[in-house]
């Protein structure tokens, strides 16, 4: 018992004397020390030099942010059917972004070329798409088995026919020249990341395996990919082999950038993939062996699920680096979304000295979009995975 | 150098490939229900896809009658959109029928690399573009000016040989992109803009105060733009070859989209032969005797194709000049029908 203590006991011996029965309630701490200006002191001013940062930093924010602002939103132009709309001499004002340059040509950013009576298809297949990624992705979606199904087996091949149309379906075919834009971007990054997973888990498995041969065909595979730029891929894909075909004999220029796209990906998977299988401790090689499981066994049930958890960073990496790639099919003529937008800008009837600055703007805020919701995904995916190692 | 040398590498390479497949081109795209026409990925006037992703320009309409004479519908036309750099070997490898992308006929081009021009749909040639403010008339007035320009393009030394032979002073400002290069020039950092006469009316449309610069009259270079085949496919070549002729023909005797139904009807010697209404030119080329009639209900001739994508009836507002009809103070001559 401490002193304070025992005197409030003394205290409520006596009657007729006022006694406090709790103790006071706790005081708030300093306003000083406390709530957010505490926070700013202890985190922004803590001393002299953070203070001058700070000051700093906040300037060239509101150097960036302001332009940015301004030009994104409030000089910009929101209505308007061509050019006139977004002239500073038209609009009496500087013009920031020319939104109905965007709004116009949106059409022609997400299909390309594709038939205006046809497009319903492609939008089916988004809507497809994105129920197949929806169910894959969600831990806690009902059935994943058969979604598995749906997105791998069901949802391919509906996806084929509606897009390239079939004639005892009713479906006018579409050849893929004609595809472009979000479609093409779509088509080429969902397919190269489907595919390059699992080429990348054998590819790295082979690199590390016992048999001689496996291992030589992995490695120069891997190394080769590796060693040549994508773009010299693409051209050699697409401007070199049909010298050495007959004519006639030439697949699809599309479907030959989607192979080249897929194992250059793989190639970039696999080792990845590799640095995952390196962390794991021999233990748990050791530990499945005496389980009495055989290779696959041990690799699908111990050693890939933990090694895959290690390496999520890494493969969405990966992906992220594959989806931005895919602009580089410009190059062989294929409009992905990104050269739809360049070339919309050379339109005349949109041509004003803000017209680029604005496609760009739009572009840069797709891709950002598309490659943030990934990163947050595999956040997501690390933390729910991460409660195991916690226990 | 390094680029020229395996421009020829693959022209040679190519052209070994391409002697055994000469068939006959016309077969194959019967065959196929579809003409493949290597096009401009994207340039304002000549080959751009508008925002229904429909291809409109001069090369586009020049693709459109070719179809219109030998498939007979001008919407049967696949284009393939090449860079500047695997323009050719598209066109050897067969990927291509015809290459209708402004490309330059020179003499390099037309003998060494398994190709050949047919004609010339477009007389260009490289000019420059100064803010009015300089008071300045002629490129002759230039001297000591700063120019700026794309990288890596004739155009730099098309400049460097003008200003040398003129014996005057001139600073390259050069840049990466198209739309750098008038960004720049807009900025203020160069006194002068050059490219081609046809690019500068389009990249005009970009500046802040379009009318508050003028293009020089001077044409520093000769640069005739004109589709090609590849050698040895005679009979492809010709029909190429006089579809475009067919359109300036038709201009010339005043053969109009709106009115080619009724000039089925005239007197005129020229226009029926024109039309096929009387002999059988078509025929001689493996086509039908009204393929002028499809090609001009496709696409008009070619004063209308020039006027509806280049000229004042589009925002670059590009005058006839060298390519008026050679008895309205142009070049475009076409040889007759007869």
């Amino acid at each position: 018992m401490t002193l304070a203590s025992e005197s409030v006991a003394n205290a409520t011996a006596q009657p007729g004397v006022y006694v406090r029965k709790e103790p006071s309630p706790d005081l708030p701490p300093p306003l000083l020390e406390s709530g957010w200006i505490a926070w700013v002191r202890n985190n922004l001013f803590s001393s002299i030099p953070n203070a001058v940062l700070t000051l700093l930093g906040l300037y060239a924010i509101y150097l960036v942010a302001v332009p940015v602002v301004n030009f994104l939103f409030i000089d910009a132009v929101w209505s308007g059917s061509n050019r006139d709309a977004c002239l500073a001499a038209n609009v009496g004002r500087p013009v920031g972004s020319c939104w109905p340059f965007v709004t116009n040509r949106i059409g022609y950013y997400i299909y390309g070329q594709y038939p205006l009576s046809e497009r319903w298809r492609v939008n089916l297949t988004f809507v497809m798409a994105a129920v197949g990624i929806a169910w894959m992705l969600w831990p806690r979606a009902p059935l994943r088995v058969w979604g598995a199904l749906y997105f791998f087996l069901v949802f391919p091949v509906s996806a084929f026919f509606l897009l390239l149309g079939a004639r005892w379906l009713g479906l006018p075919p579409v050849s893929t020249n004609l595809w472009g834009g979000v479609l093409v971007t779509m088509v080429l990054s969902l397919i190269g990341i489907v595919f390059s997973l699992p080429f990348g888990i054998l590819l790295a498995l082979g690199r590390r395996s016992r048999l001689p041969f496996v291992r030589f065909a992995s490695v120069v595979f891997i190394e080769f990919v590796r060693g040549v730029p994508l773009i010299t891929v693409l051209f050699m894909s697409n401007r070199m082999l049909p010298l050495f075909l007959s004519q006639g004999m030439q697949p699809d220029a599309l479907l030959r950038v989607i192979i080249g796209i897929a194992l250059f990906s793989a190639a970039y998977m696999a080792e990845v993939v590799r640095g995952g299988l390196q962390a794991m401790p021999r233990g748990q090689y050791e530990g499945a062996q005496s389980l009495g499981l055989g290779y696959w066994q041990s690799m699908v049930f111990i050693i890939l699920p933990q090694a895959l958890k290690l390496v999520i960073p890494g493969i969405v990496n990966t992906f992220i680096g594959l989806f931005k790639d895919t602009s580089l099919v410009t190059i062989v003529g294929i409009f992905d979304f990104l050269t739809t937008v360049q070339v919309s800008m050379n339109d005349p009837n949109w041509a004003t000295p803000v017209t680029s600055y604005t496609g760009y703007a739009f572009a840069a805020l797709f891709y950002f979009v598309c490659c943030y919701a990934m990163a947050l995904y595999s956040q997501s995916m690390e933390r729910r995975l991460a409660k195991a190692d916690k226990r | 150098m390094k680029r020229t040398i395996l421009c020829l590498a693959l022209g040679t390479a190519a052209a070994f490939a391409a002697t055994t497949a000469s068939a006959a081109t016309l077969d194959t795209i019967k065959q196929k229900g579809m003409l493949t026409c290597g096009s401009n990925p994207g340039l304002a006037g000549f080959g751009i896809p508008d925002d229904k992703g429909n291809w409109t320009g001069l090369d586009v309409d020049l693709c459109r009658a070719i179809a219109a004479a030998v498939l007979n519908d001008p919407s049967k036309v696949k284009f393939l959109p090449l860079t500047a750099k695997d323009r050719f070997t598209a066109l050897q490898s067969g990927e291509v029928d015809v290459l209708v992308r402004n490309s330059t006929w020179t003499m390099q081009r037309d003998t060494q690399l398994g190709i050949t021009f047919t004609g010339v749909n477009y007389y260009d040639g490289q000019g420059f573009m100064v803010k009015k403010k300089l008071n300045v008339s002629s490129a002759l007035e230039l001297n000591g000016a700063s120019v700026c320009t794309q990288q890596g393009t004739t155009t730099e030394l098309n400049l460097a040989d003008f200003f040398h032979a003129n014996k005057m002073k001139y600073e390259v400002v050069a840049f990466q992109s198209a739309d750098e290069t008038i960004k720049a020039y807009d900025a203020g950092r160069c006194d002068a803009f050059t490219t081609d006469a046809s690019g500068l009316y389009s990249e005009r449309l970009k500046l802040k105060d379009p009318d508050e610069n003028i293009v020089l009259p001077e044409i520093i270079s000769k640069e005739p733009l004109g589709p090609a085949v590849r050698k040895g496919d005679d009979q492809w070549f010709s029909i190429v070859k006089w579809v475009g002729f067919a359109m300036v023909n038709a201009e010339e005797l005043g053969v109009t989209k709106a009115n080619v139904d009724e000039m089925l009807k005239s007197t005129n010697p020229e226009v029926k032969r024109l039309l096929g209404v009387d002999g059988n030119f078509g025929e001689s080329i493996g086509l039908t005797k009204d393929w002028v009639v499809r090609i001009i209900k496709a696409v008009g001739n070619y004063g209308e194709s020039f006027e509806r994508n280049v000229g004042q009836g589009s925002p670059l507002k590009i005058k006839r000049g060298l390519n008026a009809l050679w008895n309205k103070g142009g070049i475009q001559y076409a040889p007759p029908i007869r």
